[in-house]
């Protein structure tokens, strides 16, 4: 490939300086909203919940509310900064829980069915499910399946393959890598860690490489990235294949966790959690500009709206509140509702 | 209309192939279970009615383009209805199936005014009246079921049957291919129905010819609702009493009953007549499964497999038909984009 | 069409109408008189308010000012069902039918007869026979729309308008999608309908077919009735040189070219033979040398996004050659055209150019960034350097390289895409519509820009549907005309008078011959 030369241009003449600003306001300007509602909720928290941020130590581990979200949320973030991705390129990924009970279910059968060293079930879990992504990226990227109809085959089928790798028995799962992984080695849970880790990691990653630029681009505008010599297909491929990854690790800090993998029930209805927390963290369902950091803070909220709830009802309860947030969000994100519920408000402002 | 071998029929035709292979399987391999027998005949229908009348709904939604993901909550949530103003409130039995059909509909309702007016995405709203009706289910009784054994309504509810020679047919085989007939009814004679074909093969050209497009789409979440609510009265038949966690995730299988029996997730061709196939596939399935005593895990397997299958046929089928790519070279690369027109 | 044509009945007249959009007007007074038994075609190029006088016509935009009278009574449609119910009726460029849908079943779709039992099909067949045998087509109407051609598909939306009591049937661009029988085709239905007394509107862009079929011509520029005559009266050079806004002038005048000054190109960089495309191009050769600009001349539909997009690997030929520095290349991908050196600045900024929600320095430098692959990024400080750079030097107005591209004008987007390809650092580069939006100051500097990239040794291609623009830029120029390319002009031959005189009476060259 030859060198690449810019030419050389004379300024025109009708020219003026333009200015080094700071556009990407608007970028955090679209974090207050989850930052806003998490403030509140914590308020909430604050007033109605005794103890609710009481932190204590035990046996070398911190305890206590605060300490509890952040182990469960590291699962949820795993999945929304996957999803994150998925949706910025302009799809969606409805077999993430799928694909965390499959990962749970082949760790548990490995590990404690067939008695494989830890580390080995470990990274066939994680391989089947960056497998199980890459199926959802070839069928979207390569055979231009549409995303909703692509991810449900596995959103159906994995979970059934899940449950036919578990079998029946309950498989307990054991052992000083797994409860290092479920627990708090370090203090503070490892669950936790691993997800804020990914998060930071896929941060780095996305904003150090030029990968971030090519999914906003392809999600952005596929054709003008297509003629702009972007690999469009690649770039959707890798998403898929990512969400897959993360959903898997997911799937294996859950079965760390609870010592075991229930296949049919593990991570129902997770994958609309990842797309809710997603959302609200400012990426749009149609693609483009996406933010992790507000993926995690869409995803912390949903975890700590959750918890609250059960300190007071059975956790089931937590179900209308979050249909309420997915409608809200949603409509906030509606071109159509924002002209005609919210304009005529600002005019009787004004 | 005469028959022929086109876009629209071969999918159903694949459907039917499918379906006869399957039960010539289940007959050759079960023969001293009686396969052939009229009775597992019955049972092939009687065992997914409940599923199938919720697909029939389902049906009509994704022709039109659409999708229904809470399905499977108003299902539980008419269940709890039912259960909750018999048992608690002492209504008429019969008061109370209509009411829980009420409130079937006006989850399908809000379904179709959110996606009409507010133009948001089918899969999102209608996942969060996912999350509503189950929400609002569980809370009913505290996430408890209410046992209907003891009303006597219920009782012979439950043991209402026809015999037909010495075929016994259930109650809800009967409602489901009642359902099933005025399914193909609405899709082939009204006009409503005609529109729903329109707007799921384009919903712009169906607008610039004036096709009533806000009313039918409203209409047609709202019959998937109210048919859902239906499908949990049905249930009842079977297990008489209102549970909050029934159904959970049989949205899936009523899709993959649509697609399966030949309507592409896009909307625009398909039949009832074809949903009422996908269910006897899935039920087949289940069948041989159970009487070769297989994990029933495999039951998941083989739907999602052929799901795929059919989704892949129908991607084929629009690729040679716009004649965009020979057939092999689906398999490389091939990014032409449609000729423009004009300049 | 030799006779003396009585003087048809008015069927629809337009008078003094008007019609302005915020910041442009779009219809200035014009007239329009569609009448009985008449083909009258409608032309002009971009911006001339064809498309805004065809809605006004079929009740899609109320207009600002002016009469519209139908068969002597005025009218006010106020919706395309409204327009319908009255007798226009109109059948677009893209099919506006339902395509999995019966051909019988579209063409009663939304007014199914009805029986007692439901809709009575067995009806609906029998009359969508009848409306088919009106435009004495035969063929199975419970076959799936999509099954048969687009030719086909069209003839079934005419069915539909008909079956409406049309007196006035519109047809926008019906010919793009048709080959030349299929053209045949059409024209002998609507012979027929004209006989039968309906009046026709024939919006069209391809000069044979305009001569061929219509009556009457009208021609409209930037929003102003230029005039409108009997087909049979007007040479097609005049013609031409309406629709540009030019006077063709007898005497072939000298070249109006300002730089003349030589630019020797080398052997040709690229080089194309026979290359085609079924229903996007008729095989063409082309070569394309460094430090020389190409221009591509033609009215608007003639083909010239279609060559550029053939060139740039976005369609993919179905014949032909491309040979890049002797040796042979395929561009059958647009990330394969880029690694050959190549860059394609589109038309239409809004869907082929910017991703609108990205900044100004993101949609910059991403064909650079796209290039050099996932791994080997472009730090910030360099991004930053280059999005100024390209600023400055094209003028993108704009208060910060980090604003988003969609809050720039048309203009400024088209230039900060500009920026992107010449950040790519591409040997050649292909222009289309460079100067579209742009406020005349900067046209000249694109212009001037253009020259200044072809002596650093670039080659360009230069799309414009503004002859002096073409004229002052090119060393060469290709003639278009009704997709395919009928002549080249070489240096001493460039002026607007030889290139309207090409698209008039040039022919196209066999593949197989060379280029002159």
């Amino acid at each position: 490939m030859t060198d690449v030369q810019t030419p050389t241009i004379e300024p025109l003449a009708s020219s003026p300086a333009a200015g080094r600003g700071r556009g990407r306001s608007s970028q955090w300007t679209k974090l207050l909203w989850p930052l806003l509602g998490l403030a509140l909720l914590l308020l909430v928290d604050l007033v109605w919940v005794p103890n609710f941020f009481r932190i204590g130590v035990t046996e070398g581990r911190l305890t206590g509310t605060p300490i509890e979200i952040f182990r469960w949320s590291g699962p949820e973030v795993l999945l929304a900064v996957g999803m994150t991705l998925v949706l910025a390129t302009g799809g969606v990924d409805l077999s993430v829980g799928a694909i965390m009970a499959l990962s749970g279910a082949v760790t548990a059968k490995l590990a404690a069915g067939l008695q494989w060293p830890p580390w080995g079930a470990v990274l066939s879990a994680l391989g089947a499910s960056a497998a199980a992504g890459a199926w959802n990226g070839a069928l979207v990227a390569l055979l231009d399946i549409q995303p909703i109809v692509a991810t449900l085959v596995l959103m159906v089928a994995g979970r059934g393959i899940a449950e036919l790798i578990s079998g029946a028995a309950h498989l307990k799962v054991s052992g000083t890598l797994f409860s290092a992984l479920g627990g708090s080695p370090l203090g503070i849970p490892t669950e936790g860690l691993v997800g804020f880790g990914m998060f930071a990691a896929a941060a780095a990653f996305t904003r150090l490489t030029s990968t971030g630029l090519l999914i906003e681009a392809t999600g952005g505008n596929r054709t003008a990235s297509r003629f702009a010599g972007v690999n469009v297909r690649a770039v959707t491929f890798l998403a898929y294949a990512f969400s897959g990854l993360c959903a898997g690790l997911a799937g294996l800090l859950q079965t760390a966790d609870l010592h075991g993998a229930d296949a049919s029930k593990m991570g129902l209805y997770w994958e609309l959690d990842a797309i809710l927390a997603a959302v609200i963290g400012g990426t749009a369902l149609t693609g483009g500009r996406f933010s992790l950091l507000g993926a995690v803070l869409g995803a912390v909220l949903i975890v700590t709206l959750t918890t609250t709830i059960q300190t007071k009802v059975p956790v089931e309860y937590a179900l209308v509140p979050k249909a309420v947030v997915v409608l809200v969000v949603c409509l906030l994100q509606s071109e159509t509702f924002r002209q005609n519920a919210l304009a005529p408000l600002r005019r009787r402002a004004a | 209309m005469k028959f022929r071998l086109d876009d629209k029929s071969l999918p159903v035709l694949a459907t039917l192939v499918v379906c006869v292979l399957l039960y010539t399987l289940g007959a050759v391999v079960f023969y001293q279970n009686n396969f052939l027998s009229l009775q597992v005949l019955e049972l092939l229908f009687s065992s997914e009615a409940v599923l199938g009348i919720m697909a029939v709904g389902m049906t009509f939604v994704i022709l039109s383009g659409g999708i229904d993901l809470s399905v499977g909550s108003v299902l539980s949530l008419s269940t709890m209805i039912v259960a909750m103003l018999v048992a608690k409130t002492h209504w008429h039995p019969v008061m109370a199936m209509l009411a829980a059909l009420a409130a079937g509909a006006a989850v399908g309702l809000i379904n179709g005014a959110l996606i009409q007016f507010f133009e948001l995405p089918p899969f999102l709203v209608t996942l969060a009246t996912l999350f509503l009706a189950r929400g609002i289910a569980l809370w009913m009784n505290h996430t408890d079921r209410i046992s209907l054994d003891s009303d006597p309504f219920f009782r012979s509810f439950t043991r209402l049957r026809v015999s037909a020679g010495d075929v016994r047919i259930y109650l809800r085989t009967i409602v489901f291919l009642v359902v099933v007939a005025c399914g193909v009814f609405v899709a082939r004679t009204t006009r409503f129905g005609r529109t729903v074909y329109a707007l799921g093969g384009s919903e712009q050209a169906s607008t610039l010819m004036g096709l009533p497009v806000a009313r039918t789409k409203v209409l047609v979440y709202t019959l998937s609702g109210m048919l859902a609510a239906l499908a949990g009265v049905v249930f009842l038949s079977d297990t008489p009493s209102g549970d909050p966690t029934v159904a959970v995730g049989w949205e899936l299988n009523a899709i993959a009953a649509v697609v399966i029996g030949g309507t592409p997730l896009s909307g625009g061709v398909g039949s009832v007549v074809g949903t009422l196939l996908g269910t006897v596939i899935l039920a087949l399935i289940y069948q041989i499964i159970s009487n070769g005593n297989l994990d029933e895990a495999w039951d998941r397997i083989f739907n999602g497999l052929l799901l795929f299958a059919f989704i892949a046929m129908q991607k084929l089928l629009t690729r040679l038909r716009a004649g965009k790519t020979p057939p092999l070279a689906i398999l490389r690369h091939a990014s032409s984009s449609p000729v423009p027109v004009g300049e | 069409m030799g006779t003396r044509m009585p003087d048809s009945v008015s069927l629809l007249q337009l008078r003094n109408v008007q019609k302005a959009f915020p910041g442009v007007v779009a219809l200035d007074d014009v007239d329009f008189t569609a009448r009985r038994g008449e083909v009258h075609a409608l032309m002009g190029e971009n911006g001339a308010g064809k498309s805004t006088l065809i809605k006004v016509l079929t009740g899609a935009c109320r207009r600002d000012g002016g009469q519209m009278l139908l068969d002597g009574k005025p009218i006010d449609p106020r919706s395309p069902m409204e327009a319908q119910r009255l007798g226009i009726s109109t059948v677009y460029q893209e099919v506006n039918l339902v395509p999995t849908l019966s051909v019988a079943e579209n063409i009663f779709l939304g007014r199914q007869p009805r029986n007692w039992r439901g809709i009575d099909w067995g009806q609906i067949h029998r009359r969508a026979e009848q409306a088919l045998a009106r435009l004495n087509l035969s063929i199975d109407v419970s076959r799936q729309l999509s099954g048969y051609s687009i030719a086909i598909q069209q003839m079934v939306a005419i069915a539909r308008a008909l079956d409406f009591e049309a007196k006035l049937l519109v047809l926008d661009e019906p010919t793009s999608s048709l080959d030349a029988g299929e053209v045949r085709q059409l024209f002998a239905v609507m012979r027929k309908l004209k006989g039968d007394g309906l009046g026709i509107i024939f919006v069209s862009h391809f000069l044979d077919q305009v001569y061929d079929i219509s009556n009457r011509i009208t021609v409209l520029r930037n929003g102003k009735l230029v005039g409108e005559y009997r087909t049979a009266d007007l040479p097609r050079g005049q013609l031409i040189a309406r629709m540009m806004g030019r006077e063709l002038a007898e005497f072939e005048g000298q070249s109006h070219r300002a730089n003349a000054g030589e630019r020797q190109g080398a052997g040709p960089m690229l080089s194309v033979r026979g290359l085609g495309r079924v229903g996007s191009m008729q095989p063409f050769d082309l070569d394309l040398c460094q430090g020389e600009v190409v221009g591509l001349a033609g009215l608007l539909g003639s083909g010239r996004t279609e060559t550029a997009r053939l060139l740039f690997g976005i369609d993919q030929a179905d014949s032909g050659e491309v040979r890049i520095n002797s040796g042979e290349a395929r561009l059958n991908s647009p990330r394969a055209a880029i690694r050959h050196g190549l860059a394609f600045c589109p038309e239409d900024r809004k869907t082929s150019g910017i991703i609108p929600e990205l900044s100004v320095r993101e949609n910059i430098v991403l064909a650079l960034q796209a290039r050099k692959g996932i791994f080997k990024s472009l730090p910030r400080k360099q991004q930053d350097e280059i999005a100024q750079r390209y600023i400055r030097a094209l003028g993108i107005s704009t208060p910060h390289a980090e604003q988003a591209i969609k809050n720039l004008s048309g203009g400024n987007q088209q230039k900060a895409i500009l920026a992107r390809w010449l950040a790519s650092g591409p040997r050649l580069l292909i222009l289309d519509e460079p100067t579209r939006g742009i406020d005349v100051g900067a046209k000249a500097d694109i212009q001037k820009l253009t020259l200044a990239l072809v002596e650093q040794g670039m080659a360009v291609v230069f799309i414009s549907s503004e002859l002096e623009e073409v004229v002052r830029v090119s060393d060469r120029v290709a003639v278009l005309r009704d997709r395919a390319i009928v002549g080249e002009l070489g240096r001493e031959q460039i002026s607007e008078q030889a290139i309207m005189k090409t698209i008039a009476e040039g022919a196209p060259a066999r593949a197989a011959e060379a280029a002159p």
